[in-house]
């Protein structure tokens, strides 16, 4: 049974059709149910709803008592009033507590201030995501696979605690009304909160079908500000993270890792370190095809671990570690690329299209290694049990990491446990498809287990471990031709481009098509402006030994970088305006084209840029780019210093993710993802030599600071489109935006990333 | 064996008193919402007050806060300047994964004591110590001035 098979139906991450009925079934919630703490406590609401498994709902409510808190549950009403949502995607900062809260809210009818989020246990039957088809958060996907799901699940609490109210009162339930948690019947002036209906209505049966409000109703959803649900404990130190999690008897591992990929271990000297006092034990771990092997020191605390693990004294067979480096890596792809590749997209002629043009640009792009550089570092804390294994993590993709812990204990999926907390970001780093650092946390919980140490063990990543630890956005080499006709419009545009897959060799063959990893090609495949011959073509190395994986944006950051870099040259030799130069090719395109003529008209395009101090050169510069079915246009803004130093002052954005769910979570979204964008844009790079990262820690591996961080302002389209990601969609267009700014100030075009901290 | 004060409270901390004191808050005294992010002093995201000033306390050994009153994240809101801060991160929503903030917050806490009313040079002088992945600089900014309003 390959994970694929079982698991993945999924057709794309953000492009599946999100709403299709699910073939989801209910199964027994039983244990998931027993650890829920409101068994335990006062009675109250739950509610099973979702889309199938109404009926199924409805059955194990008429069924008694214990099956009273249903399965599939996504809510529940304490009696004392408080609506807890039960969220099924992690929130590693995006929001998605808060948007899956404010769908759930809005059809219930609730008093925000009363709405709190839990995260979901790992159960894939029930709290799959439905645009994958498994329990797991990213593609920009939360509040799209969950807009139907949630609203109903409020919807269908709100009609019985409406019957509830109209059973107790002994009056029609079409004459009840529900505000901000309030039920009331008008006519006898009775009023009553959720907490005094929530038993009564637990008993009624689950409504087969409700109405769902239309956009003209909502309340809560498109309110311009929301509080987030997560602020509160994340601004008095209460948010519990991974990093802070402790269970009793617990030891925390810190390991000794290879440095170079695909080492092994050879032999160690643990003398000194357990010379320290404090660290307990010495846990060699063999690793996985795709975790690493390493020593791992356990100790009471963090602090002795870590110097616990800096004593070691460890040899590494690097016999088939990987040795190449970054600059062996381009100049293979140099040589790659001058064969043709696997077709990703054909649309005319490229030949003819390529023959005689009144212009030809040719150009190459190339984009290095990153580090997601998640706040927290990775980590993950295991208990094994007899034949089972909790894991508690920030989750980011639970069905996959259920597989992979299972298939390494040798234990059937539904006996690993996975307790969701916070992730102190992610970035897609904690959404290995490789499970990497929980496959590394449960070899130490086993080794320690053989050693008689039946502790759970929280295995702690150091910041280099992070960074050095594998799992980048691969590096990319594209090398373009655009061919302009005598009327300055393009009439071919070649690209082929070269860099590894993510997710070859794994089973999700439904991300490959003819051979092409499409998240590789995604936002070129794709390239929306009208170009009548337009060729793409794709070369995936496979013996390139450096860990790669999906990265906020995935094939969108470097594809939109090249992509909007090749097009801005392209206005440039047809002695064209960036903006309209690319609107003429968009008429097809209106979503593309109505952020492009938002975020210009915002930016005041049509206006020339107020020059900068004497002596410095400003220069404005426009990208546009569709991911995960947003779309995001950028205008930066730039002044460059005579010896080459430079600011970004100021980026305006204009996003269409269809109806805005929660407009301030949209605009925090695009300000951050536009601040991870100019992170590698102005300085993000992990770079391999011999085998070994250069990088180890934020002094070399630089990310935006206070101090570079632009003023941006967020424009949203006003849309009633079903709503779709913003977590990711607003990285892609800066670094393009920012480099075709620098080209309007100082004449130089920039292909290779990232800029470093001077234009020369 | 080392005696913290932290947060008013005199703590007692097994150990050796050259543990850096965020090991000491964390793995010790269970106060969590102090966070590891670099160990070198490179992210800020472990910034406690050491009677009031910033400091990094991933690198700050036990030993240098003898005699000394340690303020975190915990108690952030017991000053007015914290409480100012409290009050604006929470109205404008400033978090996103929100792990920097207990660090972006006592550093904006310091600052603001110092200087209720920064100029945005002043903000960039005092918070580029402190990395936020999210990028929530410009609602940090924004949270200073407010804080600043009340202040």
């Amino acid at each position: 049974m390959s994970l694929n098979s079982k698991f993945l139906k999924l057709l794309r991450p953000g492009r599946s059709p999100v709403h299709a009925r699910s073939r989801i079934e209910i199964v027994n919630m039983e244990t998931d149910l027993k650890r829920r703490r409101f068994l335990q406590g006062a009675g109250g609401l739950t509610l099973g709803v979702g889309l199938s498994p109404l009926l199924k709902t409805q059955r194990a409510l008429a069924a008694g008592k214990a099956e009273a808190f249903a399965p599939n549950a996504f809510l529940r009403i304490g009696t004392d009033g408080t609506v807890t949502v039960i969220s099924k995607h992690l929130e590693m900062g995006q929001g998605a507590y808060t948007g899956l809260a404010t769908l759930a809210a809005e059809e219930l009818d609730a008093d925000w201030s009363r709405v709190k989020v839990e995260g979901a246990p790992a159960n894939t039957k029930v709290y799959a995501n439905l645009a994958f088809g498994a329990q797991g958060t990213g593609g920009s996907t939360a509040i799209a696979n969950s807009f139907e799901q949630m609203r109903r699940a409020g919807a269908t609490a709100r009609a019985m605690l409406v019957a509830a109210a109209a059973d107790k009162w002994k009056v029609p339930a079409d004459s009840i009304t529900v505000s901000n948690g309030i039920v009331s019947h008008a006519a006898s002036g009775r009023k009553a909160g959720f907490g005094e209906l929530a038993q009564a209505a637990a008993k009624l049966p689950a409504p087969k079908d409700v109405k769902l409000k239309t956009p003209d109703q909502y309340k809560l959803i498109g309110k311009q500000k929301l509080a987030r649900r997560d602020t509160a404990g994340k601004t008095d130190g209460s948010a519990i993270y991974t990093q802070d999690i402790k269970l009793p008897g617990m030891l925390v591992a810190v390991a000794a890792h290879p440095p170079k990929f695909g080492a092994k271990l050879k032999s160690f000297d643990a003398a000194k370190a357990k010379a320290i006092p404090g660290v307990v034990a010495i846990v060699p771990f063999e690793g996985t095809e795709h975790s690493m092997a390493g020593v791992a020191v356990l100790a009471k605390n963090t602090w002795v671990a870590r110097q616990g693990r800096d004593a070691l004294q460890v040899q590494w067979d690097e016999s088939r570690a990987y040795g190449k480096g970054s600059e062996q890596i381009f100049a293979q792809y140099r040589e790659a690329l001058k064969q043709p590749g696997l077709t990703a997209r054909k649309d005319g002629d490229i030949a003819q299209g390529l023959a005689q043009p009144a212009k030809l640009i040719e150009a190459e792009y190339s984009v290095p290694y990153l580090a997601h550089a998640a706040m927290e570092p990775m980590n993950c804390l295991v208990k094994l049990g007899n034949g089972e294994c909790e894991v508690w993590n920030g989750e980011q993709w639970q069905t996959v990491d259920q597989f992979n812990i299972a298939k390494l204990l040798g234990i059937s999926p539904e006996k690993v446990k996975l307790n969701q907390l916070y992730a102190g970001g992610s970035f897609g780093r904690r959404a290995n498809p490789r499970s990497d650092y929980l496959l590394e946390a449960v070899q130490i919980a086993v080794g320690a287990q053989k050693q008689g140490l039946k502790v759970p063990v929280k295995l702690v990543w150091t910041r280099e471990d992070d960074m050095r630890g594998g799992y980048y956005r691969p590096a990319f080499l594209h090398q373009m031709k655009l061919a302009l006709d005598a009327q300055g419009k393009p009439r071919a545009l070649h690209v082929r481009m070269a860099g590894q897959s993510i997710i070859k060799g794994i089973g999700f063959d439904a991300l490959i098509k003819d051979g092409v990893d499409i998240t590789s090609v995604e936002g070129m495949a794709n390239l929306p402006y009208a170009i009548p011959n337009l060729q793409v073509e794709l070369h995936t190395p496979e013996d390139v030994g450096v860990p790669v994986q999906w990265f906020r944006s995935v094939g969108s950051t470097q594809n939109g970088f090249a992509g909007e870099g090749i097009i801005d040259e392209a206005a440039v030799a047809a002695g064209r305006d960036p903006v309209a130069f690319r609107r003429e090719l968009l008429t097809k395109h209106p979503r593309h084209a109505g952020v492009l003529d938002l975020a210009a008209a915002k930016a005041e395009w049509d206006k020339p840029l107020a020059a900068g101090p004497a002596g410095t050169k400003r220069g404005r510069g426009v990208a546009v780019h569709e991911a995960f079915g947003s779309f995001v246009a950028q205008v930066a803004e730039v002044t460059v210093q005579a010896d080459g130093s430079y600011k970004v002052d100021r980026i305006v954005c204009a996003v269409d993710c269809g109806i805005a769910v929660n407009p301030d979570v949209i605009r925090a979204q695009m300000e951050g993802g536009i601040g991870y964008g100019l992170s590698l844009a102005l300085s993000g790079a992990i770079t391999v030599k011999d085998g070994v990262v250069e990088q180890s820690n934020f002094h070399d591996y630089t990310v935006l600071r206070m101090n570079q961080m632009p003023k941006i302002e967020v424009h949203i389209v006003p849309s009633n489109a079903n709503p779709t990601g913003v977590g990711e969609p607003g990285t892609p267009p800066t670094a393009p935006a920012v480099v075709n700014a620098l080209f309007q100030a100082t004449g130089k075009r920039i292909r290779t990333l990232p800029i470093g901290d001077k234009v020369v | 064996m080392a005696t913290l004060n932290v947060n008013g409270k005199d703590l007692q901390v097994s150990g050796s008193d050259d543990m850096p004191i965020l090991w000491a808050l964390r793995d010790e005294l269970n106060m969590t919402g102090t966070k590891y992010g670099c160990g070198m002093a490179l992210c800020g995201a472990c910034t406690v007050l050491l009677d009031g000033a910033p400091i990094r306390s991933c690198v700050t050994p036990m030993s240098v806060a003898k005699g000394k009153k340690i303020t975190t994240i915990e108690a952030v809101h017991t000053s007015k300047a914290g409480k100012a801060v409290q009050m604006a991160w929470r109205e404008l929503d400033v978090v996103q994964c929100g792990y920097c903030q207990s660090g972006q917050m006592l550093a904006a806490t310091a600052l603001l004591t110092s200087n209720p009313h920064p100029t945005d040079a002043d903000i960039d002088a005092a918070m580029s110590g402190n990395v936020c992945r999210c990028a929530t600089y410009t609602r940090i900014r924004a949270a200073i001035h407010e804080a600043g309003k009340t202040l």
